[in-house]
């Protein structure tokens, strides 16, 4: 900053807005957090892998100036170091805009396999974990009067299927969690919003048992944003798929329960 | 990366969102309300311990972040609000920091004794005046406030009590008056009140053409007690700068026939209401249809003509705490400037340079069509004090409405003037400032003013605990 006059200084009457992903080590979170990097944000990249945010975190930095990525190396299901791990957080951010909730599992299973470690470790890490952290994030924008909250559900939340009960209910708890806060908060000026993706290039994708339509992180990163803009409450990425699954809703059991995917 | 989570967690039902005076900034803190010198303490060892921020506030009246920490603790002193001493004979008064303006002149008025220093509103506490070391409409003559303090006791971040007074930590009783509450909080303040011999005020009113007109007759008027000059910041070419002018002076004993009936608070107060009619409490929602450039243009303009030619040399009595608080006539004044609030914009200009930079001031802020709604002229000299904005010359505070889509254009209007200011050997004043970067505030206090501070700091404070996000973003490295 050898100019300081013309450069961008934070200045207190607008503040560079910061967001906080947790699950941003790879795939969508990763994706979420670049692409807020790159509208401006300040982020704060949570995730257990310390290596990957690291490396994430240098990227951002060297592309949009030093202090735009801060990373801290968390496991979600942790739950009692997430109120000080919050406050840690939002001290070295100073305010939060924007939390996005991303982290999850998806373990694959046989057709009638029932593996209560597996299913334990799913609704840990994509139900508990976002509980304990959209509580913080929901806590404060209360009071704030203003924010964006944004889940990474899944088409997976609408019907439980025969593939995988554990993942469907994890989302699905998901989804009703991320709706109740929308109810909540809706009165205090804070925006919540359901993500709910098709199927995304990302980790989770080798357990899914067929795919298509396949999209990359980064063209979901690109509709968030657009949702968070439009203030938008539940999204389907790609689009169709709201199609899709109001049909699959709305097929009735006797058909659903002998349909095998 | 400092990866050190805060091990004992505040708690959540603490945390707050709070706002500066103009509404243009909010942020979450961890919200205190201390009554005790041992609770704060206990707060200090906590966060010396745990590397939490804590930051200082008073009434919460500055206009910019000096009374914020964003993300941090806050510690909010208005429960600390008891008169310790009072001595009616001398006119020496001790109190707790949170003791407001309000509550100092409805104590001691009876008596026949007036606040020395106050600035334009009665609300702000006294350990808040202290931190930013206010002025008033009497800068020439009675200097800032800090000037009339004889001693104060303060808890240092480290723990230590100290007691300051102009004889004793000397260095400490400049720097931490006037600190913005960096180095230390006040606990107790020992302050010099000014003796009265009525409760009115003889005002002088009249009107001046332009801005070199209102400085020259700040200047020549400056030996009054109080001198002010209303700024129109909207005016045309010509009249630029145009306003009213009043100077007002204490009664000499004797003048007032009826000093017992003036000196009662309750005959001080301010009408509730205008014309007898409107209950004061909506007026600003009225004053609102006026904040824009065009309704300010109508109402200065409106104002001008008045003060030519009904209100020219006008010779009053008016009570004190009428002349001194005129903010204080319309309650929630300031948020008349609507959703985005507004900011004040204020620099010290020496006498020599003075009128060039605020004619350039004026002028460019037109250019830009962000006009001030409201301009107030002070003379001023200087003081003693570490971090001293007060020149031997003028300030121009200016009141800007913070537009909700361009304040970039505000920023940088404000980023402009700054340069301007600096090069006219200005000086600015941190109550006021949301504008300042630290090359900037190098610039006015100078390198060893900020070294000298931050020695101080690092003496008192070694963990750097108490921060605000005026600090961090004038005083940062």
């Amino acid at each position: 900053m050898n100019d300081s006059s013309n450069a961008p200084i934070d200045s207190p009457l607008d503040p560079m807005p910061c967001a906080v992903v947790v699950g941003a080590s790879s795939g969508i979170g990763e994706a979420v957090a670049r692409k807020l990097a790159q509208e401006g944000h300040r982020v704060a990249l949570l995730a257990r892998r310390r290596k990957a945010l690291d490396d994430i975190c240098k990227e951002i930095n060297q592309q949009f100036g030093k202090t735009t990525a801060v990373f801290y190396p968390h496991d979600v299901t942790k739950y009692n170091k997430i109120p000080a791990l919050f406050q840690q957080v939002l001290k070295d951010l100073k305010h939060i805009d924007l939390f996005v909730y991303v982290s999850g599992v998806q373990h694959r299973f046989g057709f009638s396999e029932y593996d209560f470690e597996k299913e334990r470790e799913m609704i840990e890490v994509n139900l508990l974990g976002a509980m304990a952290w959209l509580g913080q994030a929901a806590t404060l924008f209360e009071r704030m009067g203003r924010g964006h909250i944004v889940g990474i559900s899944s088409v997976a939340a609408d019907r439980g299927r025969v593939g995988n009960p554990a993942y469907n209910t994890s989302k699905a708890g998901l989804s009703t969690y991320l709706e109740a806060l929308r109810n909540r908060l809706t009165r205090s000026g804070v925006h919540v919003l359901t993500v709910k993706p098709g199927f995304v290039q990302t980790e989770l994708l080798k357990n899914a048992p067929t795919t298509f339509g396949v999209i990359s992180p980064e063209e979901l990163a690109d509709d968030i944003w657009r949702a968070i803009r439009r203030r938008r409450q539940v999204i389907y990425a790609p689009k169709w798929w709201r199609l899709i699954m109001l049909i699959i809703q709305h097929t009735p059991s006797f058909i659903f329960r002998r349909l095998s995917f | 990366m400092k990866n050190n989570v805060i091990p004992s967690i505040l708690p959540a039902e603490r945390l707050s969102a709070i706002e500066n005076f103009g509404h243009s900034i909010s942020c979450p803190v961890y919200l205190y309300r201390p009554v005790l010198t041992e609770q704060i303490a206990d707060l200090f060892e906590q966060a010396n311990k745990t590397g939490a921020t804590i930051g200082l506030r008073g009434a919460g009246r500055s206009y910019g972040d000096a009374a914020l920490n964003s993300g941090g603790v806050l510690l909010d002193f208005r429960r600390m609000n008891r008169i310790l001493e009072w001595d009616p004979e001398a006119g020496i008064i001790t109190v707790e920091p949170g003791v407001t303006i309000e509550q100092l002149w409805r104590y001691t008025l009876d008596d026949g004794w007036w606040s020395p220093v106050t600035p334009g509103t009665m609300f702000p506490t006294i350990g808040g005046c202290l931190g930013a070391n206010v002025h008033g409409k009497n800068n020439w003559k009675a200097g800032t406030m800090g000037e009339h303090v004889l001693k104060f006791n303060a808890l240092l971040p480290d723990g230590r009590q100290v007691t300051c007074s102009p004889k004793k930590n000397t260095d400490l009783f400049h720097a931490i008056i006037g600190g913005m509450g960096l180095l230390g909080v006040f606990t107790s303040i020992t302050l010099q009140m000014k003796k009265v011999y009525s409760g009115n005020l003889d005002v002088y009113a009249w009107a001046e053409p332009n801005l070199k007109a209102v400085l020259e007759a700040t200047d020549r008027e400056k030996e009054n007690d109080y001198i002010v000059g209303w700024v129109d910041c909207t005016a045309g070419e010509r009249g630029l700068g145009r306003g009213q002018m009043h100077s007002a002076n204490y009664l000499k004993p004797g003048d007032d026939p009826h000093p017992a009936q003036t000196l009662n608070a309750d005959n001080q107060d301010l009408p509730d209401n205008l014309f007898g009619l409107i209950p004061k409490s909506i007026v600003w929602r009225f004053l609102s249809l006026a904040t824009n450039n065009l309704g300010t243009w109508a109402g200065n303009t409106g104002k001008y003509l008045m003060n030519r030619t009904i209100g020219h040399k006008k010779r009053y009595l008016q009570s004190l705490v009428a002349f001194t608080f005129l903010l204080d006539y319309v309650p929630n004044w300031e948020r008349a400037y609507g959703k985005g609030g507004l900011i004040q914009y204020q620099s010290f200009l020496p006498k020599e340079t003075a009128y060039e930079v605020f004619t350039d001031i004026l002028k460019l802020c037109k250019w830009r069509r962000l006009p001030s709604y409201l301009g107030v002229t002070k003379r001023h000299r200087p003081d003693k004090f570490l971090f001293s904005h007060a020149v031997d010359g003028f300030s121009l505070a200016m009141d800007f409405k913070v537009p909700p889509r361009r304040r970039s254009k505000l920023i940088q209007l404000t980023r402009d003037l700054n340069k301007i200011v600096l090069e006219g050997n200005g000086r600015f004043y941190f109550a006021k400032d949301s504008t300042l970067t630290p090359d900037a505030v190098r610039s006015f206090l100078g390198e060893a003013t900020v070294k000298k501070f931050k020695r101080l700091k690092s003496q008192v404070d070694p963990e750097g605990i108490l921060q605000t996000d005026l600090y961090r973003r004038c005083l940062g490295d």
